[in-house]
């Protein structure tokens, strides 16, 4: 692996810097913001939401970041490595045999990654689970997040957990749909408004807003889970 | 006596009075047993309802929060259906948890297919480090169930029968019990077979060893059951034909053998009926088990008749 000769990166990196990491996975330097549609709400929740830093990413009460839409990780490891929870000399390595950050992430080998992703639709149960074992635990101060894509929703599994969460008011957890038009066959009405009718707390932003994000992640939920759908540029136009 | 399941409910309910890590997740089959634990633990006995990926993507969920979760409904659901979820909510994610199943390969043969899995040790063998019981008694069932609960953060399948032999024996979660002893072959018998293929073997020269714990699969007891060999064994199992075949043959590997895997056909039968009308039309009745074993084992031309 490459962490033998790693120096861990030590002044946590800006959101200017996040497309200079991306780079160093792509090759592509120019990375801009709007090649990936999760970067900016990804940064938003670890800039300013989630109760999670290098230190306390194994305490019980820290926040859970769930990434459920493994496929095209980079803006993830982007912000982690900004953020310190990995090494930033790790990224290079992107795909390699003996890096540890692969196509799709692995929660056994990188600090910090609540779960290991790639095949759709295993987030938001394993979400639903993870906040059910927080309350069991007396935990009541974590929040739960999980971030899925708008086709990704497409997965009978979520339809089960989303269900199941508005139906019981899980007001720990938290599902951030990345919306970039990508699904096939789409929902009717919006994706929020599927979340609604399950009995969900919605919003629905500019994904590339930050003070909307943040306003729609921060905003008070008692008594139900919340859906935050984040729309950005189509996948295909 | 009291069914399997029913020994699940109140053990399991009671082990939630014990320890606070400990969770249930059920998806509607169940809940009656579970309703006085449910009022007692509201947090710690969830129902998702008919929503079985949901039901082990939860237990998932549970592991990585630091509980300990236990998964129960019928086997065709817990380990067919969301397989997926098992193999990467669990495995992938390094979560462990006890998956508790009913109905097996015939346990409900009035109910047809749909209610049956003989495949699902066969499919969790596809997967890495599963501990697998299947109780012949209740009494097992009772002490198995702890056993896996009790067992760390392992992933654990127990496969509940409505099928048990008339006494319960004194199993450890481990190994396999040597209950006859004979010279003519090796016959091992898998949970609530045991009884019949005793029956079966009654004045047979084979040893009988009874297996509760079949994954991981008791080689050192095959082998000191063998001996030097040449080995006739023969496996009863209640699912599949053969599920252990690969098992036994590593376990012997340099010893002189021959393996004979006895189980459920994979043919699908299409037949409603009882219990006994299946284990007669897979074979594994007495008198057919009998005739199976006894023909594999006996005597025949070679160096065996000679000696």
């Amino acid at each position: 692996m490459t962490t033998s000769t790693a120096v861990r990166q030590r002044t946590p990196a800006g959101y200017d810097d996040l497309p200079r990491l991306m780079g160093l996975m792509t090759g592509d330097e120019k990375h801009g913001p709007a090649a990936t549609s999760t970067l900016d709400a990804l940064w938003v929740l670890y800039d300013r939401v989630l109760r999670v830093t290098p230190g306390t990413a194994e305490a019980p009460d820290r926040d859970r970041f769930l990434l459920s839409k493994g496929h095209g990780p980079m803006a993830y490891y982007a912000v982690l490595a900004a953020k310190g929870f990995l090494p930033a000399d790790w990224l290079p390595g992107f795909g390699a045999y003996d890096s540890p950050l692969g196509h799709h992430p692995d929660r056994t080998l990188l600090p910090g990654v609540e779960i290991g992703s790639g095949s759709l639709g295993h987030g938001l149960p394993l979400a639903v689970g993870t906040a059910l074992g927080l309350r069991a635990r007396g935990l009541s101060e974590p929040r739960v997040w999980v971030l899925v894509g708008d086709a990704e929703l497409d997965e009978g599994s979520n339809h089960e957990a989303l269900a199941y969460a508005g139906a019981t008011g899980l007001d720990s957890l938290h599902t951030l749909v990345i919306d970039n038009a990508s699904a096939s066959h789409a929902l009717p009405g919006g994706i929020a408004a599927r979340f609604e009718a399950a009995g969900w707390s919605t919003a629905t932003v500019d994904g590339r807003d930050h003070e909307a994000l943040y306003a729609a992640f921060t905003a008070p939920h008692p008594g139900r889970a919340r859906a935050v759908v984040a729309r950005v540029e189509p996948a295909y136009a | 006596m009291d069914t399997m399941r029913e020994r699940f409910a109140s053990v399991t309910s009671r082990l939630l009075d014990e320890d606070p890590r400990l969770a249930v997740v059920l998806a509607e089959i169940g809940t009656d047993g579970f309703a006085e634990a449910a009022r007692r633990h509201p947090d710690r006995v969830i129902n998702v309802g008919i929503r079985e990926q949901l039901l082990v993507g939860v237990g998932g969920g549970l592991a990585l929060a630091g509980m300990r979760p236990v998964l129960h409904t019928f086997a065709s659901f817990l380990v067919e259906r969301p397989f997926e979820q098992v193999k990467l909510d669990l495995g992938h994610q390094d979560a462990g948890a006890v998956l508790v199943s009913a109905y097996g390969s015939y346990d409900w043969p009035a109910g047809g297919y749909t209610h049956m899995a003989p495949g699902d040790i066969a499919l969790l063998d596809t997967l890495d480090g599963w501990t697998v019981h299947v109780p012949g008694h209740p009494d097992e069932a009772a002490t198995l169930l702890r056993h896996a609960v009790a067992a760390g953060d392992d992933k654990v399948y127990v496969r509940l029968s409505q099928q048990a032999n008339a006494a319960g024996r004194p199993v450890d979660g481990a190994g396999f019990l040597t209950v006859r002893e004979g010279r003519a072959g090796v016959v091992v018998a898998v949970g609530p077979l045991l009884d019949d293929v005793l029956a079966a073997t009654e004045g047979l020269d084979v040893t009988v060893l009874y297996a509760t714990t079949v994954r991981p699969f008791d080689t050192a007891a095959l082998r000191a059951a063998v001996g030097p060999g040449p080995a006739d064994v023969v496996l009863v199992e209640p699912y599949l034909a053969g599920t252990s075949t690969a098992y036994a043959n590593d376990a012997l590997a340099d010893v002189p053998h021959r393996v004979l895997g006895l189980g459920t056909a994979r043919g699908e039968l299409r037949r409603y009926g009882t219990v006994p009308e299946h284990l007669r039309a897979h074979g594994l009745d007495p008198a057919s088990l009998r005739e199976r074993i006894a023909a594999f084992t006996g005597p025949r031309d070679g160096a065996r008749a000679a000696a």
